[in-house]
């Protein structure tokens, strides 16, 4: 089989014969603006270096309470049950949703993915009222079984169980945007070759996946690491929960610096791990000929399990914030409040959101350029500070550029401009993670025909890449919108004044009980956040056989130029 | 140090006379966002009929200040100060937001508020520094302000602003001073217990099997913490301690904060929780009817006792002072402090005005005899409920 995973050697192969960029200098083109969006990054990590020196001694008893190793386990059991889960769930779902007859399956494929625009601290407090001790659950149990209470939901399990229900679409949309698109030479070739379904499924399948697993399990493990929203409600002692305490408690910020020095150091070791775990693999199609769209599974009498899990699962992750939002308006008529809802803090977040999307997604360029052509040391240099600012609790990061803008940015300081640069700060990599996946797929051999062809460099981008990487890049963008809507501490702390958005005011309302302003907000908040990125999914998927994935571009380059390689 | 914050004060006084018809839009325009809160009209000097955000939540009517209403620094009306003023809440603002409007058009002030939670907003002045564009922190707890004083951020306030309110809840170097009182309480569940259920003192909990699973606590509220704090200032570390390790012994669950617990005692779910005592009247008034819930109020200086303060300071590099003491000035103002009783439910501070019928009066409650700016030494409990295994 010539199709297939080049393994390192190609790779170096193809980075010496190194196409137009090398030749043309463009490497400062792209090398300066990824630069400087690193510099960007590491603010909130010089921030904490300063922060926790200036403690001193302080600082190191913080650390030294012997309670640090114990947050370090905590943290990474915790990162790796949620990771290994989301990928659990996501796979049957991916699969499912894209390669089988499974009814209404477009439908599917587009909730499957809306858990993701449910703020956690919704999802953690909901999952609360539900599942709790004597939650919703309970009381409908009760009468029917006479259960008193329910396992204790409070720490590792409750924490565990909100984080996979509200992350894994992470995975989900990574593999959905893969699994729709593999080659099905590839299987049946194995087939042919006396493999059964598993063995192939094993073999075959599951490597190619591999990628989009790894990056999928990078967004979910990272989030988990700075999510504080559902350990905190659950009371689950991981990393973020100890620093915003050591802020809340002691307002001792070199304390909590220190500790989430340590955070930091935990995300490169992840960071790292995915680096190895991914390898340098190429995933466009090299040899000549055109990889068709898979041929779609019959569920049978197999359907209703299928769509029992979709279902049991949209329930489970949807229907339970829904259900309290629900709850939330009846209490509030019921007390006669009227519903509250500023359409200005809607307006706010939405185009606070689309900005800080398009920003995202424009600085994403040079980034995955950088990372998927040149790879190499300076990547990595690149990459690193970017994965550690979007693993870094929000506070953190929200308070390093509190300090860096009120003393270096004044003028800028508490503008539109200063929120917009912590969200940049805070969610790049899920777009340089989307436009990257796309550019992988993207062979440098069109570019090549194109510029022999006669085109100029930036004439080739526009016209060949850039539309090739169209899925990634609306993919990207519609992931930092929706987690920009979601953004709680940074909007705090830096927006104007008076800068209300969606997700202060269900924070502000929630904070003080007052139901009947946080129902409507919520509701929206959720609406907003999640059209985008519901209608790209609704609009990817392949209503004949066209596969057009989220990350699919590689396909249709292959087939439209048919390269000999 | 006192003449040279008066000659700031004088300077930065001629300077905003001089700059405020130019510097003050110019600024506003550069914030850039078109959506600086303005002097809205809302809302007469009476108390809104709802402890709602109704005034300060509906969109402003204008997108941007008119530089005639930041240059007012002539009185224009008895009362009237004029100008503008940064106010950094840790209170939220469906608690205090209708009452910033009252100000608005009471002392023609354009106060603009940033909310957000107490500590990161303490931590956000502190990284600040000279910086802040804060002139006012309004905190819900006296801890946040000590953290604050002890920094050197704030003025000292004058001795009439202080006087109003008794010495308990105000700063003894006079560097903040409480606007409103929030008692420690327990609440239980009145379907499964009686008044008389409730120990004698909050000491007398540990070590009673009948409360086994059965109380709730928040140890990561700040609340919680400034209670602690005062147990370990009255009876020492070891007596904390033993309280502390003694309740965790009995299954006491650690819930997020005042209101979950207010809720798990009405569910059911515990029989009776520590917690400040607004929360159970906020949750009756919601419901718009009596839950199954009371609060037991201890009165004879036991550590139970302890009456928390939300107070404020003024920031000595705030540069809108006289603005920032008009404002204290007005909270501590019978109308202001009509609206913590009415609203927040809260203990009003000064001597004219009484809290709800529902409350124990502050009179009645012989607190704890203690400072309440000790309570700003957060370091050692921090240490001990660490060490209790609690964070």
């Amino acid at each position: 089989m010539a199709i297939g995973i080049g393994k390192a050697q190609a790779r170096t192969k193809q980075a010496r014969r190194r196409p137009w960029y090398g030749r043309l200098g463009a490497p400062t083109l792209i090398v300066a603006p990824a630069g400087s969006l690193a510099a960007l990054s590491l603010i909130p990590l010089v921030y904490l270096v300063v922060r926790a020196l200036g403690g001193g001694e302080q600082t190191l008893a913080t650390l030294w309470r012997g309670r640090t190793l114990d947050l370090i386990q905590n943290t990474l059991v915790l990162t790796a049950a949620v990771t290994g889960c989301s990928a659990v769930l996501s796979l049957p779902l991916a699969w499912l949703t894209t390669r089988t007859d499974l009814p209404a399956r477009r439908l599917w494929s587009v909730v499957a993915a809306m858990p993701l625009a449910v703020p956690s601290y919704v999802g953690a407090f909901t999952v609360v009222a539900a599942f709790g001790p004597r939650g919703a659950l309970q009381r409908l149990l009760q009468p029917l079984f006479g259960v008193e209470r329910l396992p204790e939901i409070y720490g590792f399990t409750g924490a565990w169980l909100v984080l996979t229900l509200y992350t894994y679409p992470y995975m989900y949309l990574s593999l959905r945007g893969v699994i729709g698109s593999l080659d099905p030479a590839l299987e049946e070739a194995a087939r042919s070759l006396g493999h059964g379904p598993w063995s192939t499924f094993l073999r075959i399948t599951l490597p190619q996946l591999r990628p989009a697993m790894a990056s999928g399990a990078l967004l979910t493990a990272l989030y988990v690491v700075s999510d504080f929203g559902a350990v905190s409600l659950l009371n689950y002692d991981a990393f973020t929960r100890v620093i915003y305490n050591q802020y809340r408690l002691a307002f001792d910020r070199s304390g909590a610096a220190g500790l989430a020095l340590v955070l930091a150091t935990l995300t490169l070791v992840i960071v790292g791990v995915d680096r190895a775990w991914r390898g340098p693999h190429r995933y466009h199609r090299s040899s000549s000929g055109a990889s068709r769209p898979p041929r779609r599974v019959r569920l049978g009498r197999w359907t209703p399990v299928g769509l029992a899990y979709c279902g049991g699962l949209a329930l489970l992750t949807l229907g339970t914030p829904l259900a309290v939002i629900g709850y939330w308006v009846v209490q509030a008529l019921q007390s006669g409040n009227p519903l509250a809802l500023t359409w200005r803090a809607a307006w706010h977040s939405t185009s606070v959101s689309l900005l800080a999307a398009a920003l995202s997604v424009a600085a994403a360029f040079p980034i995955a350029v950088l990372l998927v052509r040149y790879s190499g040391w300076v990547g990595r240099l690149v990459e690193f500070p970017l994965w550690v600012s979007y693993a870094l609790p929000g506070i953190v990061t929200a308070l390093a550029l509190v300090s860096f803008g009120a003393r270096y940015l004044s003028p800028l300081y508490q503008t539109l401009a200063m929120l917009l640069l912590a969200y940049l700060i805070r969610f790049l990599p899920e777009a340089v993670g989307s436009v990257r996946a796309s550019l992988l797929q993207v062979s440098p051999h069109v570019e090549e025909a194109a510029r022999s062809l006669g085109h100029s460099p930036l004439r080739v981008w526009l016209r060949v890449t850039a539309p090739l990487l169209w899925p990634g890049i609306t993919s990207g963008g519609a992931l930092v919108f929706l987690t920009t809507m979601k953004e709680l501490p940074a909007t705090l702390l830096l927006s104007p004044i008076g800068y209300e958005t969606l997700a202060t005011e269900v924070w502000n309302a929630t904070r003080e009980l007052f139901w009947s302003h946080a129902a409507l907000p919520a509701f929206l908040l959720f609406l907003v956040a999640a059209l985008p990125m519901a209608i790209l999914l609704w609009r990817q998927q392949p209503t004949e056989w066209a596969g057009t994935p989220v990350s699919g571009g590689g396909e249709r380059q292959t087939r439209a130029t048919g390269s000999n390689w | 140090m006192q003449s040279r914050v008066n000659r700031r004060v004088f300077l930065r006084s001629v300077a905003a006379a001089l700059a405020a018809g130019t510097a003050l839009p110019l600024l506003q325009a550069c914030s850039g966002s078109g959506s600086n809160p303005t002097p809205t009209a809302a809302g007469g000097t009476g108390a809104p009929p709802e402890p709602t955000a109704t005034g300060a939540t509906t969109p402003m009517a204008q997108a941007s200040p008119s530089p005639a209403a930041a240059a007012t620094v002539t009185p224009v009306a008895r009362g009237t100060v004029g100008g503008s003023l940064t106010v950094y809440s840790g209170r939220s603002e469906s608690l205090i937001g209708p009452l910033m409007d009252q100000v608005q058009s009471a002392l023609g002030i354009d106060v603009r508020v940033r909310y957000g939670d107490t500590a990161e907003l303490a931590a956000a002045i502190l990284e600040e520094g000279g910086q802040s564009p804060a002139d006012l922190f309004f905190a819900q707890d006296a801890g946040a302000l000590g953290a604050l004083a002890r920094e050197g951020r704030f003025i000292e306030l004058d001795s009439d602003l202080l006087e109003r309110v008794e010495p308990r809840f105000r700063s003894r170097q006079g560097l903040w001073v409480g606007i409103s009182g929030r008692a420690r309480t327990v609440v239980y569940n009145t379907d499964q217990l009686t008044e008389s259920d409730i120990p004698a003192s909050i000491l007398d909990f540990p070590g009673d099997e009948r409360w086994r699973d059965k109380l709730g606590w928040a140890p990561t509220n700040g609340s919680f913490q400034a209670f602690v704090t005062a147990l370990r200032v009255l009876r020492g570390d070891d007596a904390a301690r033993s309280w502390l390790v003694g309740l965790k012994a009995l299954g006491t669950r650690a819930y997020e904060n005042n209101t979950a617990i207010v809720r798990a005692t009405i569910a059911g779910e515990i029989l009776a929780g520590f917690v400040n005592h607004y929360y159970l009247l906020r949750e009756e008034s919601q419901a718009g009817r009596d839950l199954p819930a009371a609060n037991y109020f201890y009165r004879n200086g036991d550590p139970g006792a302890l009456i928390n303060v939300a107070g404020v300071g003024i920031l000595a590099s705030g540069r809108n002072q006289e603005q920032a003491r008009a404002l204290v000035d007005y909270l501590l103002t019978p109308a202001a402090q009509r609206y913590f009783a009415e609203q927040t439910f809260e203990y009003p501070l000064i001597d004219d005005v009484s809290p709800s019928p529902a409350l124990v009066p502050l009179g009645e409650i012989q607190t704890p005899d203690i400072d309440l700016s000790d309570l700003d030494d957060l370091q050692g409990t921090l240490a001990l409920l660490q060490d209790v295994g609690l964070l």
